[in-house]
């Protein structure tokens, strides 16, 4: 069962890897969030990520907040542990919090299918965009071009065209 | 010369791998060349096969890129660099030439 365009996002808490928990609600304020289910092992999630952490960049200013979530099954696919999200997260020089869904739950509970899935919620936490960062992984002239048409009409409360499109990548892997 | 693609339905890469291989051999002028294809459907497979991610292309049996060391056997896909470091879910179309190309050139002087 899939989060529907327009449907209130279930709230969640998550540990990122510096151990600090992270929730839906607590973006009391936020105009919009970003919920991307990615993964350290994906090729698809790999390509998209500088693009997100553009986005996430070039927003901030403007309150826009953005969650990476794990929550492939760490234990047949040892690339997504917490370790190695860590490792990561410092090698990369990450500044989005990355979140680990270990019980795979907030997964299961938006309806995520695959790495990356894009969930774009507004201020009420309403599920406002849903699917690719763009049209084409292997284009970084794209720019992560439909998650930023999203945020743009969140923020502008104008309706936004492509409320969905079909996510792009790894399945997750679930348990 | 003999072209296999291992594949797991987990990966949607599988038909614009297919299409690569296609165009590289159209492009060296080796459009006779069959390319079959292998599903792997579980973890007994991959294990079977050495399976370390979809697609993988096998050219007379050899890998098109040698797997590292340390990479895990499993369903999962496959993760490849561009010649310019970008990741890629496919191989860079240059690799797929020379890879083709070098077994083609093997192929004639064997025979």
């Amino acid at each position: 069962m899939s989060l529907s365009i327009g449907q209130v996002a279930p709230d969640f808490a998550l540990l990122d890897t510096e151990g600090r928990k992270w929730s839906v609600a607590s973006y009391d304020g936020a105009p919009a969030t970003v919920v991307v289910f990615t993964c350290n092992h994906c090729p698809y999630a790999l390509a998209w990520q500088d693009r997100i952490a553009e986005v996430a960049d070039d927003y901030a200013a403007r309150g826009v907040r953005v969650l990476a979530v794990n929550s492939n099954d760490a234990d047949r696919y040892p690339r997504d542990s917490l370790d190695a999200m860590k490792d990561r997260v410092s090698r990369e020089q990450w500044t989005i919090p990355y979140l680990h869904d270990a019980t795979q739950e907030v997964a299961r509970a938006y309806g995520a299918t695959v790495t990356p899935d894009v969930f774009v919620l507004d201020a009420e936490d309403r599920l406002r965009y849903r699917g690719a960062p763009d049209a084409d992984y292997d284009n970084p002239g794209e720019r992560a071009e439909w998650l930023r048409e999203a945020l743009n009409s969140v923020l502008s409360g104008s309706i936004l065209e492509r409320p969905e499109t079909k996510p792009v990548g790894c399945s997750i892997k679930w348990k | 010369m003999n072209v296999e693609l291992l594949w797991w339905e987990g990966c949607p890469s599988t038909e614009r791998a297919l299409a690569a291989v296609r165009e590289a051999l159209t492009d060296l002028g080796l459009e006779a060349v069959e390319v079959s294809t292998r599903e792997i459907k579980d973890d007994g497979d991959a294990v079977q096969t050495g399976f370390i991610g979809s697609p993988t292309i096998l050219i007379d049996g050899v890998d098109l890129v040698p797997a590292a060391a340390n990479e895990q056997i499993g369903l999962s896909c496959r993760v490849y660099r561009r010649r310019d470091g970008r990741v890629s879910p496919i191989p860079d179309p240059d690799d797929l030439r020379e890879a083709l190309r070098g077994a083609a050139e093997r192929a004639e002087v064997t025979r």
